[in-house]
């Protein structure tokens, strides 16, 4: 039976559409961020790319109990959907004082779908401090319609995020989200494990949504970032509307009237 | 009659190039930053993605004040037709010099 419980709201699905990711502190027990340093030193065996879910991991191994911790399995479900394919995964380490950082991309090539998304979980089995080179994202960049390094000469955004979390934090990020390893300028060595995920159903209403009209939910998509620029930060919101209008299926939905103003073109003849 | 002795040869100074890049909140020159980078042809700091929290300074102007000269500005292009309400890169985007002297050559 689905463990409602620990579905998304319509509240963080708003937040996740607007900020592109979602971040789940310290949810990961810790005698599996234990494992999970140790098996993420000796790597993940790959599994072919488009792997159902359900087929990818072994019960018992390390994917499978990270996946079934109740909030992990709740926000897959609710961004995904049951039984996505897992698109691939992999262990990203920083090596202490040494390495560069990545510069700041997109996963994959360009992604523009309109009405689907991959997620990507990232999971950091260790405490990460402001040092060990925390994955660096940008909040609101995963509409940004770029293709993956072309990026790369953007050092710096205002409000840009460099995670510091508790050891077994998850994130999921939306696939077109702007990231990228920072340089580990610490003596540890840090630890993140990554999979993606592709969706086989629609995604519309795969959350909780009994808060649909809740209005927060408005004011998480209508939030701008400190990096935007004046002028594209309306063009932000536009876009936040269609994909909420997508994974809604409310083809009413605006925000500010953004969307209304400039799809109106009246055909009726004066009388 | 005195015959001077030859000017002795004054070695070259060897300059280089540092390079900030600002993007900011309109194409106005004096408007917020929102994004930076740097970088540093003497080699003698290694700037690099995500090093920083705050801006370096407040304007693009504040850098011509500061001593940056300003070497390349973002084109005002019209958007293509038909993707008039996409996002992509930052579009205002400063990019400024600074000549800086590591020493004086042989």
């Amino acid at each position: 039976m689905e463990n409602k419980r620990f579905l998304l709201d319509s509240v963080r699905m708003a937040r996740f559409v607007a900020r592109g990711s979602l971040r789940l502190d310290a949810v990961v027990p810790a005698d599996l961020n234990a494992e999970a340093l140790a098996v993420l030193a000796q790597e993940v065996a790959p599994v072919p790319y488009g792997t159902p879910l359900s087929q990818a991991y072994a019960p018992d191994s390390l994917p499978a109990r990270l996946l079934a911790v109740p909030q992990v399995d709740g926000a897959l479900r609710s961004l995904v959907g049951p039984e996505p394919l897992v698109d691939h995964h992999a262990v990203h380490v920083r090596e202490p004082r040494g390495g560069e950082a990545q510069p700041l991309h997109a996963d994959a090539i360009i992604d523009v779908r309109p009405d689907a998304f991959d997620v990507q979980l990232m999971y950091y089995p260790q405490a990460v401090t402001l040092d060990m080179g925390g994955t660096l994202s940008v909040p609101g960049s995963h509409l940004r319609r770029t293709n993956e390094s072309d990026t790369g000469r953007y050092q710096n955004l205002r409000g840009q995020d460099r995670l510091v979390c508790p050891a077994g934090t998850v994130v999921f990020v939306h696939h077109g989200l702007w990231h990228g390893g920072r340089r580990n300028d610490s003596d540890t060595t840090r630890y993140m494990f990554k999979i993606r995920f592709n969706p086989t159903v629609r995604q519309r209403l795969l959350w909780d949504a009994s808060d649909l009209h809740d209005p927060r939910v408005r004011s998480e998509l209508d939030v701008t970032f400190p990096w935007y620029e004046q002028a594209v930060g309306r063009l932000e919101r536009y876009n936040r509307t269609l994909l909420w209008r997508e994974l809604t299926g409310d083809p009413g939905f605006d925000l500010d009237h953004w969307v209304t103003r400039v799809s109106n073109r009246p055909q009726e003849a004066t009388a | 009659m005195t015959v001077g002795s030859p000017t002795a040869a004054v070695p070259a100074p060897v300059l280089r190039q540092q390079v900030l890049v600002l993007y900011l909140l309109t194409s106005a020159l004096d408007s917020e930053v929102l994004g930076w980078s740097r970088y540093d042809g003497t080699g003698r700091t290694s700037p690099t993605t995500g090093d920083g929290a705050e801006p370096p300074y407040g304007t693009g102007l504040d850098a011509l004040r500061d001593g940056w000269r300003l070497i390349q500005a973002s084109q005002l292009l019209p958007p293509h037709p038909g993707h008039e309400y996409d996002v992509s890169f930052l579009k205002h985007e400063f990019f400024f010099e600074r000549i800086e002297r590591l020493h004086a050559g042989a």
